[in-house]
């Protein structure tokens, strides 16, 4: 490319363009306008100095000049001026549509209490903390992935977690340390064991999927579990070919062949754990044909690959989202977390590493007693008596500050126990994204007075339901910081944002400031709130830009390991865990205070060849929704034109043997079905899944669709969501949105079939 | 003395960065590829399902001529950002010696 650009800037990345949870430092290549206009993004590169991707990035973010000038971005406010569903929109000021959800969420506070507006956010990136910053200045308990059955995402996998070893762990790819690799306290994990997740083609969590093939490289083996081979599995040494949702059988499947053959570091087990005997006596269940019958993974599988997870240290687990959908989902969590305590592999190099935001900054208080340290015991209880699911569930009244999201949905259609009046929906396309029962999320969403929704592109949700809505800021439009984990870093703004597009922090953070007129004396701009945040670091937003944008912490509670033993995992300073027992915990104390089995136990999912074994003839696969593209993030990207080349059509990915008995040819449009309805997709002959198995990737709204009613982008013609159960699968309340386990059968298209679809929407609307 | 690129396709997970790359530093339409990535599913050895990407050098890449040449980066760009970080260029020499490290390289040379 010849030089077309008058300067580069470095920044980082994680919100909208590439869609992602991770931290890639970037070049961003700027031309200088005229006449006051903003500078223009050339290109986009990585930044090499960068710790966290040392000069490489995703597909999506190399296409980031395409998302930011595409066309159909959304630059001004709307309000809707047809009926919901005609797609009528017109453009208003920022003014009037501030006003607008202002005096509307105002009215519902004063007549219905906070508790009457849902705030929900999508997968969140640095939204997390503006939308909290926000719900809790309007004094709303109601913090949601609403859609997301079971609030299934690394929320069960987190807490879970915490009850066995008190923190959040990731396997240790040297990322907390700035010289990565070639930190001489890191070791290379001699396994890896990648489960349920395909970590090549996505950076989830903050984690980036490539680490796993820098260790690889470096010498790390792999042990793969999943249902689906993948990349990963075709290097792997061991590859245990799983049931969709049983996951908790096969965690304690090994389980109890670490314990029952003395595989465990007994030295770190005696010091620093209890409840063995129980969970011992507990394991006993799980013998080898009992776990093989429950998970189709041969008996000799497990035990070749369980011997070599435990006798080969330092090794670590990365684990992927379909944890988090199992039934029951955290005791699996803690199965799983019990695994890298019983070998020792916590907090060691190379091992599952406790995660400290730098410097230990914490954004945006995630747990009770960051709520009750930021906004006091009154603020506290007043949200813990009205969250939607405290009252059903021990781990939304105790843990994580979500709601249960099956239980709101049901109460925004009942008013029961008390009425949801309104939304505001933060960069998330629930009905052409994560909905489980998308007509139940349609129709409660139909059923608020108000919904506000903030987003770059129009999609099935804004077309459906939105009364207001809000256009965000690219990357390369905002400020921001990002603590997640390390280095403390900043987002920078680097021109001014198109049109009116706003930084969704600076949104958040205006309306936060109306709904609670005391904020303006703490601050008297988002930057105020940014130094106070970074204030651990010694930095503030601009003395962090100034030296390059990021920086590591020396000595202190991010930086590994072994931190148990100097005493920086809990919050007395003393040596020990953050657990009632101040020890890894096999035998849950706060399970057994809040009445849930203090040991992890295995359920099968909701229907399922062993508790359903009718309804599985009458539907004989098993429909797993949800693999990744690595060209999209979930439901984002399908009209950048770079990407949409790679990975063109909704497919279902079927095994040519069960797709010929049904008479599907490669690239037919089948139908996908069960008893709840149904959608259609293009076969893919795929042997990468076995015979009973089909997958289905999720997020599928074609954008080049209409999109007024009935059409909503295809939301109703291609989304597998129709299918899924919207119910509470986790006696804990969070977990078990039964994703992955859904019998379903593939047939052919009827002719006229596929054109259908419409019918199906207009009849929802007249409903 | 030829330039070109080598591959180590054990280390290629299909990301199709160099795919994106290409076309950004190109200013490429979509339909336009300096780099195409093919996937592969097979039934390897041992009853093994095999998962492979074949990143193909069309006959539109130019080893990035301008851009290493007019000293913006000693790399492509596909090399720059290759997330497997398994692509090397360099004269055929070099490429040769990088290409015997890896376990199953393909080469294009121009
Ligand atoms: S998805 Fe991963 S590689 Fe892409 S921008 Fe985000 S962190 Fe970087
Ligand atoms: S070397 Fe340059 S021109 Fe060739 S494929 Fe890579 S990016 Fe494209
Ligand atoms: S960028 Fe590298 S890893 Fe990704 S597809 Fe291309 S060659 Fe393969």
């Amino acid at each position: 490319m010849s030089k077309n650009y008058d300067r580069i800037e470095n920044t980082t990345v994680w919100s909208p363009g590439p869609g992602c949870h991770g931290g890639c430092g970037v070049r961003v290549f700027l031309k200088d306008m005229p006449d006051g206009q903003p500078a223009k993004v050339v290109k986009i590169e990585a930044d090499p100095c960068h710790p966290w991707n040392q000069g490489r990035t995703c597909s999506r973010l190399l296409a980031y000049t395409r998302y930011l000038y595409h066309p159909d971005r959304l630059l001004y406010p709307l309000k809707r001026v047809g009926e919901r569903g005609e797609g009528k929109f017109e453009r208003i000021t920022w003014d009037e549509a501030l006003d607008t959800v202002e005096s509307k969420f105002k009215q519902f506070r004063e007549e219905s209490g906070a508790e009457s507006v849902i705030f929900v956010q999508g997968t969140g990136r640095d939204i997390n903390a503006p939308l909290t910053f926000l719900t809790y200045a309007y004094g709303s308990p109601n913090l949601s992935q609403l859609g997301l059955s079971g609030q299934s995402c690394y929320t069960p996998r987190i807490t879970g977690a915490c009850m066995v070893d008190g923190t959040l762990t990731v396997a240790d790819c040297s990322q907390f340390f700035e010289k990565r690799y070639e930190d001489p306290r890191w070791e290379v994990p001699k396994y890896i064991v990648v489960w349920a997740t395909n970590p090549g083609v996505g950076c989830p969590d903050g984690f980036q999927g490539h680490w796993v093939v820098d260790c690889m490289q470096r010498g790390s083996k792999l042990i793969v579990i999943d249902p689906r081979a993948t990349w990963f599995s075709s290097r792997a040494e061991h590859f245990l070919q799983c049931r969709p949702g049983s996951d908790g059988a096969l965690a304690l499947g090994m389980l109890h062949l670490i314990i029952e053959n003395e595989w465990y570091d007994s030295e770190f087990v005696e010091k620093w754990t209890q409840g063995l005997p129980e969970l011992r006596e507990r394991c006993k269940e799980y013998t080898p044909e009992e776990v093989e019958r429950l998970t189709w993974v041969p008996k000799e599988v497990l035990y070749e690959a369980t011997k070599a997870y435990a006798a080969n240290r330092p090794s670590a687990i990365h684990w992927g989202m379909p944890i988090d959908m199992n039934p029951e989902a955290t005791t699996v969590a803690q199965a799983i977390a019990m695994l890298w305590c019983l070998t020792g592999n916590f907090d060691v190099p190379g091992g599952n590493i406790a995660s400290r935001g730098a410097f230990g900054i914490a954004m945006w208080p995630i747990n009770q007693s960051q709520v009750l340290e930021t906004y006091g015991a009154e603020f506290l209880e007043k949200i813990n008596s009205k969250r939607i699911g405290a009252k059903e569930f021990p781990y939304i009244a105790n843990t994580r500050l979500y709601i249960q999201p099956d239980l709101a949905v049901e109460q925004m259609l009942t008013g029961d126990p008390y009425k949801i009046r309104g939304t505001y929906i933060q960069t998330s396309n629930l009905l052409g994204g994560n909905a489980a029962d998308l007509n139940k999320h349609y129709h409660a969403l139909r059923n608020m007075e108000f919904n506000v929704v903030v987003d770059l592109f129009h999609n099935p949700t804004t077309m459906a339901i939105a009364d207001i809505i809000l256009p965000a800021a690219c990357f390369t439009e905002r400020n921001s910081i990002r603590v997640w984990h390390t280095p403390a870093q900043v987002i920078r703004k680097l021109h001014e944002p198109l049109g009116e597009a706003r930084n969704d922090w600076e949104i958040d953070f205006e309306l936060a400031l109306r709904f609670d007129p005391k904020l303006r004396e703490k601050y008297s701009k988002l930057e105020d709130f940014f130094d106070e945040k970074l204030k651990p670091s010694g930095h503030t937003f601009e003395s962090l830009k100034a030296i390059g944008g990021w920086v590591f912490e020396k000595e202190g509670v991010s930086v590994p390991y072994r931190r148990y033993e100097s005493g920086l995992l809990r919050p007395d300073g003393k040596p020990g865990f953050a657990t009632p027992s101040g020890k890894v915990e096999f035998y849950s104390l706060n399970h057994e205070a809040w009445g849930l089995d203090p040991l992890p136990f295995y359920r099968e999912p909701p229907e399922s060849e062993n508790v359903t074994p009718e309804l599985m003839k009458k539907y004989p696969l098993v429909m797993v929704t949800g693999r990744r593209s690595p060209v999209y993030f979930h439901s984002e990207h399908r009209n950048i034109d770079w990407l949409r080349e790679v990975d063109p059509f909704p497919i279902v990915e079927i095994n040519p043997k069960i797709a010929k008995d049904r008479g599907l040819k490669d690239g037919d449009w089948c139908i996908i079905e069960n008893d709840r309805g149904k959608f259609t997709r293009k076969v893919k002959y795929n042997i990468s899944m076995n015979a009973k198995c089909v997958s289905v990737p999720h997020g599928w709204w074609p954008p080049e669709e209409k999109g007024e009613a009935p059409h909503y982008y295809g939301a109703w013609k291609y989304n597998c969501n129709k299918l899924v159960l919207s119910q509470v699968g986790s006696s804990s309340g969070y977990g078990g949105g039964a994703y992955k386990t859904v019998p379903v059968n593939v047939r052919r298209a009827e002719p006229g079939e596929l054109d259908a679809f419409d019918e199906e929407v207009r009849e929802l609307e007249n409903a | 003395m030829r330039y070109g690129l080598a591959i180590d396709i054990e280390y290629c997970t299909g990301c199709n960065s160099c795919n994106i790359a290409c076309k950004q530093e190109h200013g490429y339409d979509a339909g336009t590829f300096g780099m195409k990535v093919t996937e592969l599913i097979y039934p390897g050895v041992a009853e093994k399902v095999q998962i492979d990407f074949l990143p193909f050098a069309t006959t539109r890449c130019n080893l990035c001529a301008e851009r290493v040449s007019g000293g913006e980066d000693t790399l492509p760009s596909c090399v720059r950002h290759c997330q497997g970080k398994c692509m090397a260029y360099g004269d055929e020499n070099a490429l040769f010696e990088a290409a015997k490290k890896m376990k199953r390289p393909v080469m294009y040379l121009k």
